[in-house]
């Protein structure tokens, strides 16, 4: 099975395509542009979607149906309703977040924006509609009443394999919020997770979710890199549980990415960033290192060999670590200052394929 | 009414790379419409859904900058896309 993994970056496309023991980089495309996502339709291995902008034009999504080789705009990229008097008029700013619907509905796709907003395909990314249900929802400028300096991104789209009509999403400041009944409504489920940046410990809503994922096979199993923690939730709870208490206190359990084991739920990493005073983001002292559970958080592992011994002080975005997919997973992750990091053997060792590229923001494998 | 439509680089993709486009209408509103019609997706990239010209393109008519898209555009006129970016 060949393998190519997609690299966004705030200049532009790039692929890395495995070869004999090596990895050669093919691109750029669309040099200068802002690629948030690039996502392979599993249900249509040859088709991908990718979010993308430029520093002057408006956010929009492309589409390929030869596996990247050429792309076509969409035809009505997502945008919000029109409004009517005395309504804030919101627009989208970026395409932030795509998702692949349910494998029975081969059509179907998702998007999120910021400022956040949620967005459904049901052409293959043709034509984006807004999400009612969500958009419009009347909690919703509750919900999403503040934004980060960066913007407010709606993120994590996550369905359900065993129920196409139960989603999640999550808005950075904002929550992780469900819909069982195909986003016509939704309630949040943020119970358990800290918000040390609220004046409320137990507010049901306004948490940072950083990045949400569920398991493919045991889709009841969720876990969560938030700006207060790691944690993981077995629905049908409701409380998150911070597994993150067991990573060492001197690393602390904040990041950006968190990543599943394809086969195994107990399996996850993280990379974790400096979360301290004025919060770096950066790799701790220096230090880079993934850490891995193998017991769906009740302990973890320092993985380090191979990455940089110190003066390190990259950061890795919520979309720019993943895992092929395989039986045994080889895992990849793309940093803010343009390298791209590979494992082959569950994160134990790592190499650098490729570097001197623009800022990494989004980092996946297509088959 | 007839216009020139100057168009910047970056929305030069749209227009098979022409710098420059004849257009119709009476206002702006209209120009890009039928700018729209030739170069399908070129508004979007310039006007949100709103009808609001985005934070970092301007619009002028002649050497007037156009705020709105009711602006109107006469005979001859020449109507410029300009995209307005800083930083690396």
């Amino acid at each position: 099975m060949a393998s190519t993994v997609w690299i966004g970056t705030r200049k532009g496309l790039f692929a890395l395509r495995a070869g004999r023991g090596s990895w050669k980089l093919a691109g750029p495309q669309f040099l200068g542009h802002i690629i948030h996502h690039v996502i392979q339709d599993p249900r249509e291995p040859a088709v991908l979607l990718m979010a993308a902008k430029t520093g002057h034009l408006g956010p929009t999504v492309y589409r390929s149906t030869d596996r990247g080789r050429n792309w076509r705009e969409a035809a009505q990229p997502p945008a919000f309703r029109p409004v009517t008097d005395g309504e804030t008029a919101r627009a989208v700013e970026r395409v932030f977040w795509l998702t692949p619907g349910h494998r029975s509905e081969r059509a179907t796709w998702y998007a999120g924006s910021a400022p956040a907003g949620l967005f459904r395909s049901s052409d293959g990314g043709e034509r984006w509609e807004p999400l009612a249900g969500f958009n419009d929802h009347p909690q919703r400028p509750q919900w999403a009443a503040n934004a980060t300096p960066d913007g407010q991104f709606l993120h994590s789209i996550l369905v359900d394999p065993n129920d196409p009509r139960h989603l999640y999403v999550a808005i950075s400041v904002g929550g992780v919020f469900e819909s069982t009944n195909a986003g016509r409504d939704w309630t949040p489920l943020n119970e358990g997770c800290a918000a040390d940046f609220l004046p409320d410990p137990n507010a049901p809503y306004g948490h940072d979710p950083h990045c949400v994922v569920q398991h493919p096979l045991k889709p009841d199993r969720l876990y969560q890199q938030n700006h207060c923690g790691i944690y993981r939730l077995d629905r049908p709870a409701r409380r998150w549980q911070r597994i993150g208490e067991a990573m060492p206190k001197k690393i602390g359990d904040i990041g950006f990415p968190i990543v599943l084991h394809p086969r195994d739920p107990d399996t996850a990493w993280v990379l974790p960033m400096d979360g301290q005073t004025v919060w770096p983001r950066t790799s701790l002292d220096g230090k880079p290192a993934v850490y891995r559970t193998r017991d769906g958080g009740r302990s973890w592992r320092r993985l380090d060999r191979g990455l940089p011994r110190s003066q390190a002080w990259f950061t890795v975005l919520r979309q720019a670590m993943c895992s092929d997919g395989r039986e045994r997973p080889a895992l990849y992750f793309g940093t803010t200052a343009g390298e791209v990091w590979a494992s082959g053997n569950l994160g134990d060792s790592w190499r650098c394929i490729a570097r001197h590229l623009p800022q990494i923001y989004s980092v996946s494998h297509a088959a | 009414m007839s216009c020139t439509v100057r168009i910047a680089s970056p929305l030069r993709s749209y227009t098979a790379g022409a710098a420059t486009l004849a257009a119709h209408g009476g206002t702006l509103a209209e120009v890009l419409a039928h700018l729209e019609q030739r170069c399908p997706g070129i508004r979007f990239r310039m006007i949100d859904e709103h009808d609001r010209i985005r934070p970092h393109m301007k619009l002028f008519v002649n050497h007037s900058e156009a705020r709105e898209l009711s602006a109107a555009v006469r005979d001859g006129d020449t109507v410029h896309v300009i995209c307005a970016l800083s930083g690396g």
